[in-house]
């Protein structure tokens, strides 16, 4: 990753609270732009915590938490570990809704949301209802939501853990090749390893409850492909994941 | 395209025929029990009678349920806005609710006066249906979704987006529900306030009921009665009718 790429999201000594419970950090963290960085830790350690800081939905109790964006919106696009929507809207209205929220005129909308869902393969799905789509489909409508206000950073939080292997490979690849061609900073929260290391630039291990970073593995920087899951590359990484996260286990 | 249930048809002719046979058989005399062939003549010569008094009934339900309606609904989101005044008053209306209609009847002619039935009438078919409306919308309201309430809260939506693309399509189902019981309940508020009223001025079926009973006109009685229960079917179908659709 070229560190002249411009940041996106970043937390500066980021801590949270609930009442007394200390849930998360104090934690720094920096995505460029056009980086991936996956967020792997225990149960309970903030993962999803962080996210929600960092979509401006959960406030800091320290420190700073910021994501930047271009185009006048300081929304990043979120995909929640289920995919919400809503089951009384068609897959392109639910995929309109962050523009029709802003006040973008219906052509226009529904025209970028139709682009949106052919991005992820949905292009004859427009018109289905949420209930007539698969698990996996489902999840795809909520990519394109959260992709079609062209956001400057991506936020995903255990997004595809309930879909099946072949599924899930596919829809990583989707987050990837958004990542490429729209250059997002894009921060993934997983508990696959084998996820973590094909998506990521880089994986920062966090610690259990408050999180913070005990780790950070560099992911080599070769094409994603079938070829990669077999490669010592990836084997290295997923091993030195695996490793501080036993070491954890050890402690605790 | 749903097939049609021929059972419940078929156990009603069966019914009738056996209660025609039965009325026959025994010489029941007409007044206490009239067999169905005198009901339907009954309906046949009173219905210039009973039909524009069976259309003031149902005037006075559709009316009584519009109102309803609008009240159920704007109550419901007061409340739902402010959970203080939900939480102040939501046990008194229960108390409203719990009162039967036929005492609270007197008084509320006395208020509106014996020369405004209809008003009676409506305020007291109003009280009966307008619960439903009011409990179900408030929980519709209360039924959204976490995540789409995150997602919504994420992109900044204002209140009135909120309400429009959120809460109004949640509650839309529950308030479906509410109004189905408050259709039947207005037409049954209406029915017992122009006993209660005791009076021909709004000309309803429930007077030609009671007139008909003066009369020992069991027949017409009958009739009126299977007027009645026919309104309250349409009422249902459309209703039900309304709701597959939304379903689809």
């Amino acid at each position: 990753m070229p560190s002249e790429s411009p940041i996106r999201l970043s937390a500066e000594q980021a801590c949270v609270r609930f009442g007394r419970l200390d849930a998360l950090g104090p934690i720094d963290l920096s995505v460029r732009a056009g980086e991936c960085v996956v967020l792997l830790g225990p149960s309970g350690c903030g993962k999803s915590t962080l996210l929600a800081a960092l979509a401006g939905l959960q406030a800091v109790a320290s420190g700073k938490v910021q994501a930047d964006a271009t185009g006048g919106l300081d929304i990043p696009g979120v995909v929640f570990q289920e995919p919400n929507l809503m089951n009384w809207a068609t897959a392109e209205d639910n995929v309109a809704l962050p523009l029709a929220l802003l006040g973008v005129d219906k052509d226009a909308r529904l025209e970028r949301a139709q682009a949106a869902l052919k991005r992820v393969g949905l292009a004859s799905f427009a018109s289905a209802y949420p209930r007539t789509l698969s698990g996996g489909m489902r999840m795809r409508v909520a990519l394109a939501r959260a992709l079609v206000n062209d956001p400057s950073s991506l936020l995903l939080d255990e997004p595809f853990a309930a879909i099946d292997e072949l599924g899930r490979r596919a829809l990583d690849d989707l987050v990837l090749e958004a990542k490429r061609d729209h250059h997002l900073a894009v921060l993934f929260v997983t508990h696959s390893v084998d996820e973590a290391v094909y998506l990521a630039d880089r994986i920062l291990v966090l610690s259990p409850r408050p999180g913070r970073i005990m780790a950070e593995i560099a992911v080599p920087n070769v094409p994603r492909d079938p070829a990669f899951l077999t490669s010592p590359a990836f084997a290295d990484a997923a091993a030195a994941a695996r490793r501080v996260l036993s070491a954890q286990l050890v402690a605790a | 395209m749903k097939s049609i249930d021929f059972a419940p048809i078929l156990a009603g002719l069966l019914m009738l025929a056996l209660w025609e046979g039965l009325t026959r058989f025994f010489q029941v005399p007409s007044v206490i029990l009239p067999p169905p062939s005198a009901i339907g003549a009954a309906l046949v010569e009173r219905g210039p009678l009973l039909l524009p008094a069976a259309g003031v009934t149902m005037g006075l339900a559709l009316t009584a349920l519009a109102i309803s309606i609008g009240l159920g609904t704007l109550v419901a989101l007061i409340f739902a806005r402010i959970p203080l005044l939900e939480r102040s008053l939501g046990p008194y209306a229960l108390v409203l609710q719990a009162t039967p209609i036929v005492a609270i009847a007197p008084l509320v002619i006395i208020w509106t006066g014996i020369e405004n039935p209809r008003r009676a009438i409506l305020i007291l078919a109003v009280i009966v249906a307008v619960f439903p409306v009011l409990t179900s919308a408030l929980a519709g309201l209360k039924a959204v979704d976490p995540g789409l309430d995150r997602l919504f809260r994420l992109h900044k939506a204002s209140s009135t987006q909120r309400f429009l693309r959120l809460e109004l399509p949640t509650a839309a189902p529950f308030l479906l529900a509410g109004i189905k019981t408050a259709a039947g309940l207005s037409l049954v508020g209406v029915v017992v306030a122009e006993f209660v009223a005791g009076t021909g001025a709004t000309g309803g079926l429930s007077w030609r009921l009671v007139e008909a009973g003066n009369r020992l006109e069991t027949a017409t009685m009958f009739a009126a009665l299977f007027l009645l229960a026919l309104m309250g079917l349409a009422l249902h179908a459309v209703l039900s009718l309304i709701e597959r659709q939304m379903r689809t």
